[in-house]
């Protein structure tokens, strides 16, 4: 079973991504921390989209789609806009240090890795894709 | 996003409700942000109805920590639901911010 959700570039929409995200979910009977587990990383990722990818521009749009194959969950979240976005390799953030410069961002993209099995950015074209999967029993 | 202050004597208690995201951080960090806060002894978070949180809800907390630090004052998480816990174990910030179970514990924290 798909599933897919087309939002404006604008982190007003962050809320309805996750209800999608959730209600698509709720009928495999999953534990509420895996589920949340899973929003988060698609909320993170999007997000990540909307702000540096395509700078809160409401004119772009991303597409999500939300498909399991057996118990993968696979998710493509993709952009319209040009600018490519190829977030680089995440290492583990130094939280001592992050609370010492009173750092706000940074860890995004590390929970996004921690959370999922697979983690892939790559381009189609002039646009941005990102491909996400987890093993859920 | 709602964030409730209930000031009393030397602690400043804030309820978070709803779902802290990219989108609604500003709300809680606004908060934080004000001057006075660091007139309190101990700032207690109220995590009750707090359903959700990302990486932008954390970062609020991360850059005011310090300077929270700086002035005396204590930063306290009560009410944590397990899933809105399980997202602070997984970067580890658990073992670097006061996390207890109950308002009783956290105001003898």
């Amino acid at each position: 079973m798909k599933s897919s959700l087309r939002i404006a570039c604008s982190r007003s929409h962050l809320q309805e991504v996750r209800d999608f995200v959730r209600n698509y979910l709720n009928s495999r009977q999953l534990p509420e921390i895996t589920i949340n587990q899973v929003v988060l990383a698609i909320d993170e990722v999007v997000a990540n989209f909307i702000i540096h990818a395509n700078g809160e521009d409401e004119t772009q749009f991303l597409d999500l789609e939300l498909a399991f194959e057996k118990h993968e969950l696979n998710v493509e979240i993709a952009d319209n806009g040009d600018t490519i976005y190829l977030p680089g390799a995440h290492q583990s953030p130094d939280l001592r240090a992050y609370i010492k410069e009173g750092r706000k961002g940074g860890m995004g993209m590390a929970l996004v890795n921690r959370l999922m099995d697979r983690v892939e950015f790559f381009t189609r074209g002039n646009h941005t894709v990102c491909h996400l999967s987890k093993h859920l029993a | 996003m709602k964030v409730t202050a209930q000031p009393s004597a030397d602690t400043l208690t804030l309820l978070l409700d709803g779902e802290l995201d990219a989108s609604s951080a500003i709300v809680l960090d606004t908060e934080l942000a004000k001057p006075d806060i660091l007139n309190y002894r101990k700032v207690l978070i109220d995590c009750a109805k707090l359903s959700y949180i990302s990486s932008a809800g954390l970062g609020v907390f991360i850059s005011h920590l310090q300077r929270f630090q700086d002035a005396n004052v204590k930063l306290v998480f009560f009410n944590m639901q397990e899933k809105v816990f399980n997202v602070f174990e997984i970067l580890g910030l658990d073992a670097l911010m006061t996390i207890v179970p109950s308002a009783a514990e956290a105001e003898a924290a």
